[in-house]
């Protein structure tokens, strides 16, 4: 009497959890086996924080600048991890599109593995490795002598932050991965998104400074919302109420992303 | 058409109907135009055509991979369309594509199959063993799949199918593109797991061999149609007497009017230099027909008879040869 199909009958949250781990697992040892792009994906932010960093630093010093507190390095800190985040998770979709590729895809597909399961396996796998590049960009920040006063709860803050940020735009990337099948229309769009998202708020520059509209567009930016939690919780003076209310804007947009990504399995049954 | 009446199927496609986009401003394309077929539980049922003609399409609906325009698809008599969590539990699927993950090793993909369906570790751990085993895997079990020669790989697929053992496996061009030894291996393997595993196979293929070999019932599938179902030897003898085949010198496009002078030989087609035919009774027909040809100045390097082959099932049925698969008029749908 033990055939799986015996076994359950329907998709029980617990089925789900359980598959969303399998399949998280495999994905991590590919990841354990390869780290090549974990490290690569370092390359560039680490160059953000040192290089940017000490070419900017005197920016502080503007009239209007208002985060200067702290010098410029904790200003830019919370903005590098979150770019970092955003450029990895727009890349999330080539693992589905890899998958699709060699035919693994069809095959999770015409197995029991839920949907649900396979968009939290790649978003966890997503948000495992921010975790990991994000504490690395912090301590390379606290190496080159930046000090922040929030502390372990500031870091635990930024940490969920780009956690959130990465929900959102690995579900974005797996979505996009599903409906064009392209590897290329994937480079576009991740390339036409991350960089005027990144400028389009205050990741490296204090929007005191900019142009009024950019601050108006930048409100209603996922990427302005993590910067904003990251750099109230790592700074003195914690407004938490500001904390709270950007992490709630935040899952709101990660629950409804990971939703229509879900969603695109249903486009990629019917383009099959 | 010709579908004999299979009582409780484990397979069952009813009028299928398919059509994908084709892009801005261009018609559909039409895969599937009723396509019916049924196989009984514990057999090899074979789907025989070129590519295009809609087997793989077929399979995808079946599989849960795909939804039809119309028509029904049960797979041990659970309705596709409409309880395909059911049908995905109940069945194992090879694609024409690999399907393992090649940053990872042939057990992990393996338990990672095993679990997916809900079987405890221990018995995932055991049943992997005992696949390996059984494809000659076993020295290769824990090295990465990316490593692998083309035809591990398609063992591993087909273990990957059967790791939960189903009650339905496809088998989607199971040797496409593997070398004549690695393909003649895996049609004993599938003989062999078909007979052990008390299950019942959907195969689909474009090699006329490979049908013959191993399946127990088999449609022709031409342009999203069923046009002629049977076993192997039915279809066969479904074509009356010999085949003649006569290959020419040099191609001539009399050839066919001099040889409907014979009256022993009826179904002429020409393809290039050769002829075929088919004749009741081959021995009596040679003599007229060589006679008739060299009366018409054509010479003759070859002229065999034959019992009847599925190619020549094929031809009857389609109009067109299969060897002859280059076919342009085919539709390249299968992605």
């Amino acid at each position: 009497m033990t055939t799986a199909h015996q076994h359950f009958t329907g998709a029980r949250p617990l089925t789900v959890l359980t598959h969303a781990a399998l399949l998280t697992g495999r994905l991590l040892r590919a990841l354990w086996r390869m780290p090549t792009f974990l490290v690569i994906g370092l390359v560039q932010p680490v160059i953000w924080l040192l290089l940017f960093g000490q070419l900017f630093r005197s920016v502080v010093g503007l009239p209007g600048f208002t985060h200067a507190a702290g010098g410029f390095l904790r200003f830019l800190t919370p903005g590098v991890v979150m770019m970092t985040a955003l450029f990895a998770s727009a890349w999330a979709g080539t693992t589905y599109q890899e998958d699709i590729d060699r035919g693994v895809m069809d095959r999770m597909l015409t197995s029991p593995a839920s949907r649900g399961a396979m968009a939290i396996a790649t978003m966890a796998y997503q948000a495992i490795q921010t975790l990991i590049q994000s504490l690395i960009i912090v301590a390379i920040a606290l190496a080159a002598g930046a000090r922040f006063p929030g502390g372990v709860a500031g870091v635990g803050v930024t940490l969920l932050a780009a956690v959130l940020l990465t929900l959102i735009f690995s579900a974005l990337s797996d979505a996009v991965a599903l409906l064009t099948r392209q590897q290329a229309t994937l480079i576009a769009i991740s390339q036409f998104t991350t960089l005027p998202l990144m400028f389009l708020s205050s990741a490296v520059m204090d929007l005191g400074l900019a142009p009024g509209w950019v601050g108006v567009v930048a409100e209603y930016n996922p990427v302005e919302w993590a910067v904003v939690a990251a750099r109230e919780a790592m700074g003195a003076h914690t407004d938490w109420n500001t904390v709270r209310l950007h992490l709630g804007l935040l899952a709101a947009a990660a629950l409804v992303m990971g939703w229509l990504s879900t969603r695109a399995f249903r486009a990629y049954r019917q383009q099959a | 058409m010709g579908a004999a009446h299979v009582a409780d199927p484990a397979v069952e496609a009813v009028d299928l109907v398919k059509s994908y986009p084709a892009g801005r401003n261009k018609p559909r394309i039409t895969a599937l135009r009723g396509l019916s077929f049924a196989a009984a539980k514990g057999t090899v049922f074979g789907l025989l055509g070129p590519n295009g003609a809609g087997k793989s399409t077929t399979v995808k609906i079946l599989s849960t991979l795909s939804a039809a325009d119309s028509g029904s698809a049960r797979v041990a008599g659970i309705e596709a369309a409409t309880r395909p969590e059911q049908v995905r539990r109940v069945i194992g699927f090879v694609s024409q594509k690999s399907g393992a993950d090649p940053m990872g090793t042939a057990t992990e993909n393996l338990l990672l199959a095993g679990r997916l369906h809900g079987m405890s570790r221990r018995d995932a751990v055991a049943r992997a063993r005992e696949l390996l085993d059984r494809f000659g895997l076993a020295d290769a079990a824990n090295r990465l799949v990316q490593t692998y020669s083309g035809g591990m790989a398609r063992k591993l697929d087909v273990a990957l199918g059967l790791m939960h053992r189903p009650q339905v496996l496809f088998l989607d061009e199971p040797t496409t593109g593997l070398d004549p030894h690695a393909r003649s291996e895996m049609w004993a393997e599938i003989a062999r797991m078909a007979g052990d595993e008390q299950m019942t196979v959907l195969l689909t293929t474009h090699y006329l061999e490979e049908a013959d070999h191993l399946a127990d019932r088999l449609a022709i599938v031409d342009q999203g149609r069923v046009v002629v179902a049977g076993t192997p030897e039915e279809l066969k003898s479904g074509l009356r007497g010999d085949a003649v085949h006569i290959e020419l010198a040099q191609a001539d496009d009399r050839a066919p009017a001099v040889l409907r002078t014979v009256p022993e030989l009826r179904d002429i087609t020409m393809d290039g230099s050769t002829v075929r035919g088919r004749t009741d009774d081959g021995a009596r027909a040679l003599p007229p027909v060589l006679a008739a040809l060299e009366e018409a100045g054509m010479a003759v390097t070859s002229a065999t008879l034959a019992r009847p082959s599925l190619d020549d099932v094929y031809l009857r049925h389609t109009g067109h040869s299969l060897d002859a698969d280059a076919d342009p008029k085919a539709l390249e749908v299968t992605k």
